[in-house]
């Protein structure tokens, strides 16, 4: 097994079990610990795909900014003298049923199709051609997602907003 | 040899992962959890198929807007929990029931 094919798996491993720590954990803080993991887990996939901009981004934005935030959102949305922060399941088996069979279909249909392979990208670094490419051919979308998220969080800030009693 | 197929299969596995959470959860929070989980096997998928397929770096290009959209969406998302919590004092969504008729 060729070191790539190791890390492969180590990384893959570490993804899909932690993911499964995150459905199926009962704490609400084990489930935010474990997407941490999951992450970390993707990152170190992306890094192997030659995605080193986009691991670096993963890290930032999804560990630094959305983690925290969930567990901004567990803590706020619990007493803060309960310790039990248990998270209820509802309908696990029917779930269970859904998700494997969809797991299945998904894995018959990859494994089955025949990919068209092309010339694929060897291992180079991304940044500056993906910073050429947001300030050229896709300005448009960029300009349009750093509306979105100005929107977005301003959105979040009213509707969080107390209103005065009046 | 790491192919295509690899990276597609975890992926998969990564997506169910996340349907099953937002399927089978109570708790709002842990629900945008699981979505958290679909986006990010949707993102492997894209980083995927631009590493293997013709060579060029729109798949990643993609995945960048993919993780803004998610930073936006747990942001409006937490901000609504919030607002049911203080509503209904419960994280619930099973309680979130104020519109039925």
């Amino acid at each position: 097994m060729s070191a790539e094919a190791v890390i492969f798996y180590v990384f893959a491993a570490i993804t899909v079990l932690s993911g499964a720590v995150v459905v199926l954990a009962r704490s609400l803080i084990y489930s935010a610990f474990a997407l941490l993991f999951t992450f970390f887990g993707v990152a170190g996939l992306y890094v192997l795909l030659g995605a080193d901009f986009l691991a670096a981004t993963q890290l930032l934005i999804y560990v630094g900014g959305i983690l925290v935030l969930l567990l901004f959102g567990v803590m706020l949305t619990h007493k803060l003298y309960d310790l039990d922060l248990r998270s209820e399941v509802t309908q696990f088996l029917p779930g269970l049923i859904v998700a494997a069979g969809l797991f299945a279909i998904l894995t018959a249909t990859v494994v089955r199709t025949h990919w068209a392979g092309g010339a694929g990208r060897p291992p180079a670094a991304t940044t500056a051609e993906i910073g050429r490419l947001f300030m050229s051919q896709y300005l448009l979308p960029f300009e349009a997602a750093s509306i979105l998220l100005l929107v977005a969080l301003m959105g979040a800030a009213m509707i969080v907003r107390r209103k005065k009693e009046a | 040899m790491i192919a295509l197929q690899h990276y597609l299969v975890v992926s998969a596995a990564l997506f169910s992962l996340g349907m099953l959470g937002i399927l089978t959860r109570r708790n709002a929070v842990n629900v945008l959890m699981g979505v958290e989980l679909v986006l990010n096997s949707a993102n492997l998928n894209l980083v995927a198929f631009s590493r293997f397929g013709p060579g060029n770096l729109q798949g990643q290009l993609f995945a960048v807007f993919v993780i803004v959209i998610a930073a936006a969406e747990v942001a409006v998302a937490l901000a609504i929990v919030l607002t049911l919590y203080r509503l209904r004092r419960t994280p619930n969504l099973d309680d979130a029931d104020i519109l039925r008729g």
